[in-house]
């Protein structure tokens, strides 16, 4: 019997009540879970992925989801189980952890509660019992100084430290099944290199066998012994997570797998290059071709950045007295050339996004020069920053809600160029519709409303709501990072023919070094405020220096099915907070050459 | 939490203020003598000047807000014009009865309003809600006064199981008072409870669609815990705040409500305090009113406070 699977789903359909008919939203899905095995289960968003393993649960709401086929639990069928038989499994023998470690912890209750609860309800132990094992769980995953974290809230711990929480939580009764649905999605990359070791740890350790659900490769290469692939509802291909990555035989799971951004594929190309596009029904893959330089170097750059610093105000006490600041953005210097793409890296909190603020002056810098097309940006008043914010714009993250639901799209890239006198309404309805078909959609969308659009083609009426006013620079705020692999290509793609077409300068802010590499001529890394190294593309990532840009790059998962199994060995600790106590003394900061252009902040 | 609490009250001492502010020159500006209502047929201009120089009418309006204020710190509320006893006496006496009406009213309130919203919210769209749903429209749309005279027209004159009318103390004859009290306890619960249920039906809506139901629901808890322990607890916080507003409303109903029961409370101290000008009286009730109402409010504060962790933490 060692041989039987722990999980196996047999023509597993899943329908959803829409508007009082069944539609499907998984159909026919099979496959065996083996004892001790990693399976992943990859897909974009709207896949079914995460459905799918919902099903299993049975966690979706009863009256408005259907679910056939059968989903044997060593031998067990789940789907025929009671409601209450199926409590006994839940969080028993199959737990689960989610994506959204910030929101999946119930904040009024201690985590020592939230943990010991799982204890007493399935293992029958007292509240010292389950105390003492919660403890043990809390070391177990490596919470430092964990046993004296029991009555802590979850509002006390970091994003990666919630997710051990969590993980704790579904080790508890010593499941035989865990389902990690999308755990490490929301976590900064060096954080998901922790978690990542973490469940390959306690996997041998424990002998559990994982459902793994993601949409990135990187990290089915890593950590799946076989992938199942799936695509709107449908398994299109298992198999070997190698025979996945290297034989994959549906057109799909190729097309996937090239619009992946790999880390290391721009070794030996000088400028930025596209993603080669994939038709997702052959499989025949576009060769890239690379592009013309279009930076306009030894010019004056259209922005330059002296020594910008913004910090917040802590404040507490009786009389809100400032105790404290937050160093978000500390003496960064940079300039930008026409053409070119500057992008910005880390993780949360290091500033990057701040910086890109502090530039529109959507955040006022606390000091600092900065100079754009001419404009000496922190001396304007309010009707020269009305006209210095044509120079420049700006491209947000989320496609959802940075566009007026209550505008047409038109509306929306029609409404800067009108609000600027740069013509009349008719005139901004050309602009409008020339726009969209730059960006690759087409006129007669003119007047549809954002809902009636997928978050790609909303994207791209962001960037034509950006490019409405001619700009010379555009800041995309991780504009690219909340999309879907095969559309984020696109949209790269679309971003590098815009900057030849247009010239446009673009300050890339991401916290992906894949994206990244593909799409900069320089990059600047930071942390805690700070840039840390800075250079040309080629030089910082192939030549890092800083320990943080190296250990950045060693983080991220590449998809390679090669590197399976990898250990990181990244030591167990937290982002650092870059709030400082009232009179902190910045220390001056000191930057060696190591090549033209490539800066390291040695001290 | 100390700091917490006395940050909370030197922000009220500025509102307070105002309302002082307020009310006394609100006296000033209806229509109408006091000195011609407390003469009574009397129209001697000498007397009229006598009671003017009494009670300091002839001075400066901002002298005499300060001889009021200056009084009313030092527990001096005046003395009634109508039944010349002190006004803080005469509150005295009235304030028991309607905090008694006010606290059965609120138990009516929370003991209907919080299940319904929470059996409204778990079973969703089902008939539960949709009767919820019915009952708290009802609530809401039927007037005071209404269900009030059509409960002692059922209750007390048709089946005459309870009191149509009148008053006791609590500290007399707690049955008897308990009984009178039921009725207008109730008609004056009703509106309270149709919101209650509509608030906690939302916030538990709200709290049940969140992750770490979906959490607690995979930990394989009972439905009982997943939404006693962990959803409604969550839901509470908003509602806690509600309760605190209420109050203010449940002072404003009491005044119809105690008319029509003819209960000798608050509220028909302020409606004769108006109808006969009885400045001092008036002022004294708008300003309990008041500070009940902004003590009812630093109360709801702090409970938020206590409620929720992540504000705990700040104290």
């Amino acid at each position: 019997m060692a041989d039987a699977p722990v999980l196996s789903v047999q023509n597993l359909k899943t329908s959803f009540l829409v508007d009082g008919a069944w539609k499907s939203v998984v159909r026919d899905v099979s496959f065996d879970v083996m004892p001790g095995e990693t399976v992943a289960i990859v897909g974009e968003s709207g896949s079914g992925k995460s459905v799918t393993s919902l099903s299993i649960m049975r966690l979706l709401h009863a009256d408005s989801s259907r679910i056939d086929g059968k989903v044997l639990l060593n031998g067990r069928d789940l789907l025929s189980l009671t409601e209450k038989e199926m409590r006994g499994v839940r969080g028993n023998e199959v737990s689960m952890i989610f994506q959204e470690p910030m929101t999946s912890l119930n904040p009024i209750f201690t985590i020592g509660r939230q943990i010991s609860e799982v204890l007493t309800r399935h293992k029958g132990m007292s509240k010292q019992e389950a105390r003492a094992e919660t403890t043990r769980l809390l070391e177990k995953v490596r919470i430092p100084n964990g046993k004296a974290r029991f009555d802590d809230y979850p509002h006390q711990f970091s994003g990666g430290m919630r997710q051990r929480v969590m993980i704790a939580m579904a080790l508890a009764s010593r499941p035989k099944l865990l389902i990690a649905d999308e755990p490490t999605t929301a976590l900064d990359v060096t954080i998901q290199g922790q978690i990542l070791d973490l469940i390959k740890v306690l996997q041998e350790e424990e002998g559990m066998s994982v459902l793994f659900i993601t949409h990135d490769m990187g990290v089915v290469a890593e950590i799946a012994d076989r992938t199942i692939v799936m695509y709107r509802g449908e398994q299109v291909e298992a198999g070997a997570t190698e025979d996945i990555f290297l034989r994959g035989r549906h057109p799909y799971t190729r097309a996937l797998l090239s619009a992946v951004p790999k880390l290391g594929s721009m070794a030996n190309r000088r400028w930025p290059t596209r993603f080669p596009i994939v038709d997702a029904t052959t499989g025949e893959a576009v060769e890239p071709e690379e592009v013309a330089d279009t930076v306009g170097k030894g010019k004056t750059p259209i922005l330059s950045v002296k020594n910008l610093t913004t910090r917040f105000a802590v404040r507490s006490g009786l009389f809100a007295r400032q105790t404290g600041s937050v160093h978000a953005v500390e003496n960064l210097s940079f300039d930008l050339f026409q053409g070119e793409t500057l992008s910005l890296v880390g993780e949360s909190g290091c500033g990057k996004s701040t910086t890109g603020r502090s530039i529109m002056r959507l955040v006022e810098p606390t000091d600092g020069e900065i100079y754009l097309d001419g404009y000496n940006v922190l001396q304007l008043d309010q009707i020269g920053m009305r006209n210095m914010r044509k120079s420049v714009q700006m491209i947000f993250q989320d496609p959802f809600s940075s566009l007026n639901p209550r505008m047409t799209a038109g509306a929306s890239i029609a409404e800067p160029f009108i609000k600027h006198k740069l013509g009349t309404t008719r005139e901004a309805r050309e602009k409008a519709a020339d726009l969209l078909e730059r960006v690759g959609l087409s006129a007669s969308m003119m007047n549809r409303y954002p809902h009636e659009f997928s978050g790609g083609q909303r994207q791209r009426i962001a960037i034509a709501r950006a490019l409405s006013l001619d700009p010379k620079v555009i800041v995309a705020d991780e504009s690219v990072s909340a999309l879907d692999v095969s559309v984020k290509a696109q949209v790269c793609n679309l971003l590098l023919d815009l900057q030849q077409s247009l010239n446009l300068a673009f300050l890339f802010i991401s916290h992906d070094m894949a994206v990244v590499e593909r799409m900069s001529h320089r990059v600047a890394v930071m942390y805690l405020g700070e840039i840390v190294e800075i250079g040309p593309r080629a030089a910082v990532f192939e030549n890092p220096q800083h320990d943080y840009t190296k250990k950045l790059i060693a983080a991220v998962p590449v998809p390679d099915p090669a590197r399976r199994g990898i250990r990181r060995g990244l030591a167990d600790d937290e982002l650092k907070s870059p709030v400082r106590p009232f009179g902190y003394e910045v220390p001056s900061r000191r930057y060696r050459e190591v090549s033209a252009g490539h800066l390291v902040q040695v001290a | 939490m100390p700091v917490y609490i006395g940050k909370r009250l030197l922000v009220a001492i500025p509102t307070l203020i105002i309302i002082s502010i307020f009310v006394f020159s609100l006296q000033k500006l209806l229509p109408g003598d006091p000195v011609l209502a407390m003469a009574g047929e009397e129209r001697d201009p000498a007397t009229l000047e006598f009671l003017r120089e009494k009670y300091r009418l002839n001075d400066p309006v901002i002298m005499q807000y300060f001889y009021w204020l200056g009084g009313v710190v030092t527990g001096d509320f005046g003395i009634s014009l109508r039944t010349n006893q002190p006004v803080l006496e005469l509150i005295g006496d009235k304030l028991p009865v309607t905090i008694q009406l006010a606290v059965m009213a609120m138990i009516f309130a929370l003991v209907i309003g919080i299940p319904m919203g929470i059996l409204a919210a778990v079973w969703k769209n089902s008939w539960i809600d949709y009767l919820a749903n019915l009952v708290a429209l009802s609530g809401l749309s039927v007037p005071n006064f209404w269900l009030g005279i059509m409960l002692i027209l059922l209750v007390s004159v048709n089946l005459g199981w309870l009191p149509a009318s009148g008053y006791e103390s609590i500290f007399v004859d707690p049955v008897r008072s308990i009984q009178t009290m039921i009725m207008p306890a109730f008609v004056l619960g009703t509106a309270l409870a149709a919101q209650l249920m509509r608030h906690t039906r939302s916030s538990m809506l709200g709290i049940l669609s969140a992750d770490y139901i979906r959490t607690a629901r995979a930990k394989g808890l009972s439905p009982w815990e997943v939404i006693m322990s962990h959803t409604f607890r969550n839901a509470l916080l908003p509602i806690v705040t509600m309760i605190a507003l209420l109050f203010g409303e449940l002072l404003a109903g009491a005044v119809l409500t105690e008319q029509i029961f003819t209960i000798p409370g608050f509220g028909k101290l302020i409606v004769d305090a108006v109808f006969t000008r009885d400045y001092a009286v008036v002022q004294g009730v708008v300003l309990c009113t008041a500070v009940g109402f902004i003590l009812m409010n630093l109360i709801a504060d702090v409970l938020y406070v206590l409620l929720n962790p992540r504000l705990r933490a700040t104290l």
